[in-house]
């Protein structure tokens, strides 16, 4: 039953990364972004009672607090102050990237399938997904033009990450996640700051700006 | 064929029939109140239809026979749908004679067929109605196979009764598969009965309307007839949507009881699904005709995601 | 019964031989050539189709003809019988319909009937042949009668344009065959290549031949370019015969080779034949909806059901590859029914054509419109035909559609992962095609004969005469049956697939198609249609019974509009905009836009396809420079052409000795 469980919260990440591909709007973004953390926290509570491994309840509460509260905060005060919070123009059309993403699923379920052989934990296909999650943000940092998506992207990779690493090794050692959660707050903070430097500098956050700052 | 069946065949399809006017109406009032309206009142479609079956036909000079057998045609495809989904029991007579594949095709005949009809008066709104139906039908039609596919995987048949048995009956299962499969059937539901994101049912708009542009010259007992089978059509794809994802409470083969507790199980279902779908038609606005195929290409991705999902985690 | 069938068939061939001979010698009787010659025609079609159903087992015979020491091979068994049968089937329609169509050919008659008939003979013995030289031979015959057919009008250069892009792909496509053939081992025979066997590399080889040889001749991507030009050119019944049919011969040779004559199957030529057909299909699909012209556009669409066909044999070869027998049977029934389908429903929309293109002489969808009113017949069978080929139940093309969709659902896992992710994928695309079939015939069908005659002399237009519409009905009623009775053909077909791939579909209930169990899958047409049209009646009855039935004609309203006019309707490229729009980057688009000054605005859009731009254009130019290098050695003068001569044989001497 709990494979069954952990097999339906992989479905939802991916399904909330497929979401992310297909969204405009930063705002929507930032919500679907809070989401996956909330099932990040649900996974890691299911492992955490099937497996009786207690340090994944803390683990949990470190994801709720910093992904389901605290960084959505930040960014959607970033978003506010910074005047962003409509459509996003994306630079390939919405189905072709759903396309490109379809391939990606395909093409890392291929690949990880000699990982979950190996791994022999409770569930078999979750590493796949988990690496297709990466993936996916990965593309969408790709097509999307303004900066703060990218940043959404990259807090999104993390929890792929996060999420691969809880369902296939019960979690990395605690000092290692802080470490990680901290690094995540802090760069998304620093992040923040290079908007708003961003923005006085070209009064916009696409980033067809800062091509034109390579030197000539 | 057993008595059984064909009795609860018989009772499905006027249910359906009875049920679908009651269902828009319900919908509509929820709309009403989440809106700060008064609302019509639930029974205002069937008023409707009984204004326009006692009018006059008024037909153009330029229509031609198939103009007035259409909505027949569409009336008798939504009786088909409208009998071979399971909404009460999965007892059914004719549902051997349709499975999903079928029923896709059924939507598609419908679909076409108005389309047609929308052309055949020769005027410039016939023809733009008909073009944007066929284009979201060509992206939803898919998406609706894609998602009665993922259910046909699990199941292993197409065949909508074996569906919903498996789903309902079968020890408590979690298809991780069927979460893309809602989404995009949502998306589907709300495309193909000209709901809000894609089409707004409450609006003559010209520039944006669909389906009230394909019917404009319809009036009368034809008008009504197209009406009614279009809410048959919203009531057909609720109860497929209920048979998909909460099947429980759907009689099995040959049980009384179970029917006697089926309807009111299904009308308990009907109230919320009448009450979702005007929350979601409230929260969202009316996006541009040219988003319509992104919107309808997204749900037949997440469609082909579904059936992918069950591909990757075997359930 | 034994033998009597090929009998009969080769008496039919040989018949129309003689059939299109008595017509060039009568040509100056034309309506003698056409009263008489073409209904017999239609009747030898008419042999051929009851006795290519009727025959069982397998014949052979070896024909007096032939070069010394060289004999015809000759066999009918199931496969050439099923696909004589559709050869003989819509025949019979088609010429039933020339006879009344070539009234207004009747200048050419003489060789038309001949080219006509010798096609024909040509198609029958491609079905037959049991050795490489018949089939080369008749092959050839074929390729070459349909190219004079083609250009039938071959004073308008853009039709020997087009007729000489068809003989050049056709003749590309037959030396890759003859190659393949060469490829096959020593003996010309096909009983000598069923006995070889090639080792892995050969044989892949001898199949990429094939592939290529027989694709170009059925319209395969990137080889599809003759067939959008050949349609619109050739006359309508040869437009019909040549998709209905000669497409189809093209499928035969590579299922013959596939199944019968190389006897193995690798997986992976599966997943090339599956991808190259979904890609076709596509294609196919999304270029028809952006047509303009009515032939060209079923010109596309042949190229989309060519891609289906194709995507059906990649299956069955996936299928067989893994040892999953009864699998591949069901998706070789799909894929000849849908040959037979396809056979039927597009003979007859070529034909519908053919009779608007006499009565309004356009082409053009734009200048078309309302002939509903005018031409009842027509319109009503293109509606059948139209239904069909957009795949709707209780019509043909939903039985087939439907077949191929349960081969890819029942995969019950393929021991590729790869590859048993990408079937739900193709299932997918498979089912995106069908749609856009949807939309297409909308287009088609909308246009031509719906809403109002966009010019003033389309009110004139006159119905087809009775001949045409005993081609018509013949069709339509195909058309119908096939849908409703699909039992009998797949009883039928389980010959074929037994010889193929050794299992049959265990289909039992003739009211029902169960291929599996019913339990898994079911469809009924008949019952569809009796629960529907009862809907349909009783709705009628009641609103019949209860309401007045009052009805008042009066101009449209047209949500108020005081003006309304036919150049208000929308033409076949507003029709096809928005999947011009959705699928832009897969089209060369040319627009014309008016500036807002402009007193009179034109504007414009031409679709073309890239393959041009992309494949044939450069290959072109590349063929013409290296024929410019060559063309340096010519000088004009004798002397250096003995010079040649003589360098030539002092050069192979020494290599002799």
């Amino acid at each position: 039953m709990a494979g069954q469980y952990i097999n339906l919260l992989a479905s939802i990440l991916l399904l909330l990364a497929f979401a992310m591909l297909s969204q405009r709007r930063i705002k929507s973004l930032i919500n679907l972004f809070m989401i996956q953390g909330m099932t990040l926290v649900a996974n890691t509570v299911v492992i955490a009672s099937t497996t009786g491994q207690t340090h994944l309840y803390y683990s949990a509460l470190l994801t709720l607090t910093l992904k389901v509260v605290i960084l959505p905060w930040i960014l959607y005060r970033m978003i506010r102050q910074l005047n962003v919070e409509w459509d996003v123009e994306t630079l390939i059309n919405i189905p072709s990237t759903m396309l490109v993403g379809i391939a990606i699923v395909i093409i890392s379920f291929n690949l990880a399938l000699p990982i979950s052989h190996l791994a022999g934990t409770i569930t078999r296909g979750t590493i796949g997904i988990a690496m297709a999650c990466v993936l996916l943000s990965l593309l969408m940092m790709i097509t999307r033009s303004k900066a703060i998506s990218q940043v959404i992207g990259f807090l999104s990779m993390e929890n792929g990450l996060f999420f691969a690493a809880t369902s296939t090794t019960y979690g990395m050692p605690m000092v290692v996640e802080l470490g990680v959660a901290l690094d995540v707050l802090v760069g998304v903070l620093i992040l923040g700051v290079f908007f708003f430097q961003i923005r006085e500098k070209f009064e916009s956050l696409d980033l067809k700006h800062l091509e034109k700052t390579e030197e000539e | 064929m057993s008595a059984f069946g064909l009795f609860t065949q018989i009772l499905q399809l006027l249910l359906s029939l009875l049920l679908a006017p009651f269902f828009l109406g319900w919908l509509n009032q929820c709309r009403a109140w989440l809106q700060n309206r008064q609302g019509a009142g639930i029974e205002q479609p069937y008023r409707k239809l009984g204004k326009l079956f006692h009018k006059d036909a008024v037909i153009a000079e330029s229509a031609s026979p198939l103009f007035r057998m259409v909505p027949y045609v569409l009336f008798g495809a939504m009786c088909l749908a409208a009998s071979i989904v399971p909404s009460l029991a999965t007892d059914l007579s004719f549902s051997k004679a349709a499975d999903a594949i079928a029923l896709a095709g059924i939507f598609a005949l419908a679909r076409i067929a108005i389309s047609l009809a929308a052309m055949d008066i020769g005027t410039a709104f016939g023809g733009m109605g008909a073009r944007r139906e066929m284009l979201v039908g060509f992206l939803a039609e898919p998406a609706l196979l894609m998602v009665l596919f993922t259910a046909s995987l699990i199941s292993r048949s197409t065949s909508l009764t074996v569906i919903v048995e498996t789903l309902a009956h079968r020890h408590f299962e979690i298809y991780p598969s069927m979460a893309f499969a809602g989404i995009a059937f949502l998306m589907v539901l709300l495309a193909e009965n000209a709901r809000l994101p894609v089409d707004n049912p409450a609006s003559h708009l010209e520039l944006t309307m669909i389906h009230e542009a394909m019917i404009l010259e319809y009036s009368a007992r034809h008008l009504a007839l197209i009406e009614w089978a279009s809410s048959i059509k919203l009531f057909a794809y609720v109860t497929i949507g209920i048979a998909l994802f909460v099947p429980w409470g759907i009689a099995q083969a040959a049980d009384w009881l179970g029917m006697a507790f089926a309807l009111p199980i299904l009308i308990a279902k009907l109230l919320v699904a009448g009450a979702g779908l005007a929350l979601i038609e409230t929260l969202v606005a009316k996006q541009r005709i040219f988003r319509a195929p992104e919107f309808m290409g997204t749900a037949f991705l997440f469609g082909v995601l579904g059936m992918l999902v069950h591909f990757l985690l075997g359930a | 019964m034994n033998g009597l069938p090929m009998d009969l068939i080769v008496s039919a061939a040989l018949f129309w031989i003689a059939l299109g001979l008595v017509g060039l010698v009568a040509q100056k009787k034309p309506s003698f050539v056409r009263n008489a010659i073409f209904p017999l025609g239609a009747l030898a079609g008419a042999i051929v189709a009851v006795s290519a159903f009727f025959s069982s087992g397998v014949e052979t015979a070896v024909s007096f003809l032939g070069l010394p020491d060289l004999p015809f091979h000759l066999r009918l068994d199931s496969l050439s019988a099923f696909f004589l049968f559709i050869l003989g089937s819509a025949t019979f329609g088609i010429s039933l319909y020339a006879t009344g169509y070539f009234r207004n050919e009747e200048k050419h008659i003489g060789t038309l009937c001949l080219e006509y008939h010798v096609f024909l003979a040509a198609m029958t013995f491609v079905l037959l042949a049991d050795d490489a030289f018949l089939f080369m031979v008749s092959w050839e015959a074929m390729a070459l009668s349909s190219y004079f057919l083609v250009t039938t009008d071959h004073k308008i250069p853009e039709i020997r344009r087009a007729g000489f892009i068809y003989l050049l792909m056709a003749h590309v496509g037959a030396i890759s065959i003859l190659l393949y053939f060469g490829s096959m081992g020593g003996d010309y025979g096909f009983d000598a290549m069923r006995k070889t066997h090639l080792s892995g590399m050969q044989a892949t080889f001898a199949f990429l031949l094939a592939f290529f040889g027989f694709g170009a001749k059925a319209g395969m991507l990137p080889l599809h370019v003759w067939l959008p030009e050949a349609h619109p050119a050739a006359p309508s019944p040869v437009s019909a015969l040549m998709s209905g049919v000669m497409l189809k011969t093209a499928v035969y040779g590579l299922l013959r080779v596939l199944f019968d004559l190389l006897h193995m199957q690798v997986w992976w030529w599966g997943v090339v034949i599956l991808a190259t057909g979904l890609s076709t299909a596509l294609f196919g699909a999304v270029f028809s909806a952006v047509q303009s012209d009515m032939k060209r556009l079923l010109a596309y669409s042949s190229v989309e059901n060519i891609g289906i066909i194709f995507v059906g044999i990649g299956l069955t070869v996936i299928f067989k590859a893994y040892a999953m027998n009864s699998l591949a049977a069901l998706a070789l029934v799909a894929t000849l029914y849908h040959c037979l389908n396809h056979a039927f429903f597009k003979s007859l929309l070529f034909l519908c054509t053919g009779s608007v293109l006499h009565a309004t002489g356009e082409r053009n969808l734009g200048k078309l419109g309302g002939l509903i009113h005018k031409m009842p017949w027509v319109a009503w069978t293109a509606l059948i035909g139209s239904l069909a080929i957009a795949g709707l139940p209780p019509l043909n093309g939903f039985v087939s559609e439907w077949l191929l969709l349960q081969a890819f659902l029942f995969t019950p896992g393929l021991p590729h992962s790869y590859l048993n992710m990408l079937i739900p994928v193709a299932a997918a695309a498979l089912v995106l095609t069908g749609a856009a079939a949807g939309y297409v015939m909308v287009k088609f069908y909308g246009i031509i004969f719906l809403g109002q005659p966009r010019e003033e002399k389309l009110r004139e237009a006159k119905s087809s005469g009775k001949w045409e519409r005993a081609g018509f009905l013949w069709l339509a009623a195909g058309c119908v049956l096939l849908g409703l009775v699909p039992f009998f053909v797949i009883d039928h077909l389980a010959g074929v697939s037994n010889f193929l791939v050794g299992a049959s579909l265990e289909n039992r209930d003739w009211l029902f198609l169960a291929p599996i169990s019913s339990e898994r899958a079911s469809y009924s047409p008949l019952l569809f249609l009796i629960v529907t049209l009862s809907a349909i009646g009783l709705a009628f009855i009641a609103v019949r019974r209860f309401y007045h039935g009052r009805v008042r004609r009066e101009i449209p309203w047209n949500c108020g509009y005081p003006v309304w006019n036919a150049r208000m309707q929308d033409t076949s490229e507003g029709f096809g905009q928005p999947i011009r729009q959705i699928f832009d980057p897969f089209f060369k688009v040319g627009r014309e836009l008016p500036s807002p000054f402009d007193s009179k605005p034109r504007y414009s859009a031409k679709t073309e396809d890239k393959f041009w731009y992309w494949i044939y254009i450069p290959f072109g130019r590349a063929a013409e420079y290296f024929a410019g290098l060559f063309g340096k050695i010519q000088q004009g003068r004798i002397l250096v052409y003995l010079l040649y001569n003589f360098v030539t044989l002092i050069v192979l001497l020494l290599i002799v000795q």
